[in-house]
């Protein structure tokens, strides 16, 4: 017998996680579990240290100069700061969109080819290959499987945008991380990014940043609401929106403040 | 009456108008100097033949061959350190760290160094210490070989005078590539090596050759540093190898000018010569302007 119960798997956890640009602590000791195959939203107003805080899943912030992290994150079990960790294989593992679309100046086809081909990938059919089945997913191989040659910058926004998705995951990534990314996209191409993440969370553990209540509470399965620096509350999306637990989640879902 | 200040804003246009049009005159009468007093002398026959009966006759073939040899060896030599020094100083160092700030100190001290400074300098290390230790090392003792002037000593010395001017435009342009590219490629989980190579260079390429063709028209018009280090007043033969002398059109025109058997006599051929390099000059700055803007709508197409 099959049990109909649906298990979840906790893909990301942090424990205690603190981060510190400088002297000045920009996340307090945050704990939090993201599961499997699960589409999780982080919102809070502005300077909450959602973005931060999803960057430090990738170590994204590395980047930073006088960035300082404390604490746990771990991914399947193991902690990505620990230091015999490779963060170009973290990378790949956990692909990252950003709020403005970034594809490379080359063409459509070069740009989803990069990263396979920075892993060493050469043969042109098995290329063609992950290209096509990238923008497939990415919904985007409709619009322009006839030229694949064409200069990314081409494409419009949204294009761009699911392009990038498609980049992320031609590496064949297990989570997603999303900046905000369709903050700069007109409401009908906001709708496809939406419709495209409800599908991959099939295969793909997705996070995603916002600061449209709507789309997480559209998109999304789980919320986590920022404040300051501080986790303040994390369920359930249905249950955070209607029933919250705490005053601060209430005052800004309520439009209070923020 | 009105205010000082009024008179002097309404002084402002006229001033700078006048200043303007001084800079265009400038350029008029040089040029038209130059093109009166050469025209008739430059030929098919000037730019390729050798110079004849004491330099009084002939052309200046030797010297344009040893000004782009010595361009050519002198970017081959500067602009792949340049690239790399400016690769460090954008990608790789800490900002504000005391080793970037110590190389761009030295950066901009060489870049206030005056040429002879240079050329002296191309003769004390390059003809004497590095020529002088092959030669002990290599040479039978009698016959030397790298301890006196050449074309490599020469663009050396050249390219080290150009440095900065690479290291600033390559620097410039990397700068210019936006981050966003660089964190797509490095969340893709490419290396940092990877991103430089796949990323930051193909899209700074424009720069690097930008500042290639300006450290070469640079290059081209400087005679300092190749006094002591390679040119020569006359040769009969074009040079066979990076151990030759040879001769270069910037130091044909200072000679011809200064230690000419008979100065009245190759007047034509000095002014001739000047055009030749300030013709070069103009080639590849245009050359340099059409490149960029080749590559750049390569991009946008691509």
């Amino acid at each position: 017998m099959m049990t109909l119960t649906v298990k979840m798997t906790t893909k990301v956890a942090t424990h205690g996680l603190n981060l510190f640009y400088g002297e000045k602590q920009a996340l307090h000791s945050i704990s939090l579990d993201i599961p499997a195959h699960r589409v999780t939203a982080f919102i809070g107003p502005s300077g909450c240290g959602k973005s931060t805080f999803l960057r430090s899943l990738n170590r994204m912030n590395d980047l930073i100069q006088n960035v300082r992290t404390e604490g746990q994150v771990l991914l399947d079990g193991m902690n990505i700061y620990a230091d015999d960790i490779d963060v170009v294989e973290l990378r790949k593992r956990v692909g990252m969109i950003f709020q403005k679309s970034n594809p490379f100046p080359k063409s459509i086809y070069e740009n989803v080819a990069y990263g396979p081909k920075i892993n060493g990938m050469q043969n042109r059919a098995a290329l063609d290959e992950i290209v096509e089945t990238s923008l497939r997913r990415a919904a985007l191989w409709d619009e322009v499987k006839d030229e694949l040659k064409k200069s990314a910058l081409s494409l419009s926004g949204g294009q761009q945008q699911r392009l990038c998705i498609a980049r992320a995951l031609a590496v064949n990534p297990d989570v997603l991380l999303m900046d905000e990314p369709a903050s700069a996209l007109d409401p009908i191409a906001t709708g496809k990014i939406e419709e495209l993440i409800f599908e991959l969370k099939d295969k793909y553990t997705i996070v995603i940043v916002t600061h449209n209540m709507q789309q997480a509470a559209r998109v999304s399965d789980l919320t986590a609401f920022f404040y300051l620096g501080e986790l303040i509350e994390f369920g359930k999306t249905k249950s955070l929106f209607t029933t919250p637990e705490k005053k601060q989640t209430e005052d800004y879902i309520t439009g209070r403040f923020g | 009456m009105k205010p000082l200040r009024f008179t002097l804003g309404k002084m402002v246009v006229p001033i700078s108008a006048f200043a303007s049009f001084g800079v265009i005159l400038i350029v008029i009468i040089v040029m038209g100097t130059i093109l009166a007093g050469g025209w008739s002398t430059l030929s098919w026959e000037f730019l390729t033949a050798t110079p004849s009966e004491g330099m009084t006759k002939g052309g200046i073939f030797p010297s344009i061959v040893g000004t782009v040899l010595l361009v050519l060896t002198m970017s081959i030599a500067g602009v792949p350190i340049g690239t790399i020094t400016a690769l460090y100083l954008s990608e790789y160092s800490t900002k504000g760290s005391y080793l970037s700030r110590g190389i761009r100190f030295a950066v901009n001290t060489l870049a206030g160094v005056p040429a002879i400074v240079f050329g002296l300098f191309g003769l004390g290390f390059f003809v004497q210490f590095v020529g002088g230790g092959l030669d002990s090392i290599f040479a039978d003792g009698i016959q030397v070989k790298w301890s006196q002037p050449n074309i490599l000593w020469a663009s050396l010395t050249m390219a080290i005078l150009t440095l900065p001017v690479v290291i600033v435009s390559v620097e410039e342009a990397i700068k210019a590539v936006p981050q966003e590219l660089r964190a797509a490629s490095l969340a893709l989980g490419a290396t940092q090596w990877q991103t430089i190579w796949k990323v930051v260079l193909p899209n700074s390429l424009t720069g690097i050759l930008t500042g290639a063709i300006l450290a070469v028209s640079r290059g081209a018009g400087e005679v300092a540093p190749i006094l002591f280090t390679g040119a020569a007043y006359f040769l009969p033969e074009l040079p066979s190898g990076l151990s030759d002398q040879f001769m270069e059109l910037g130091y044909h025109i200072y000679i011809m000018s200064t230690q000419s058997t008979n100065v009245e006599a190759t007047e034509g051929i000095q002014y001739a010569t000047t055009l030749v390099l300030l013709l070069l000059t103009f080639v590849l700055n245009f050359s340099a302007i059409f490149v960029r803007s080749r590559l750049r709508s390569r991009v946008t197409r691509a």
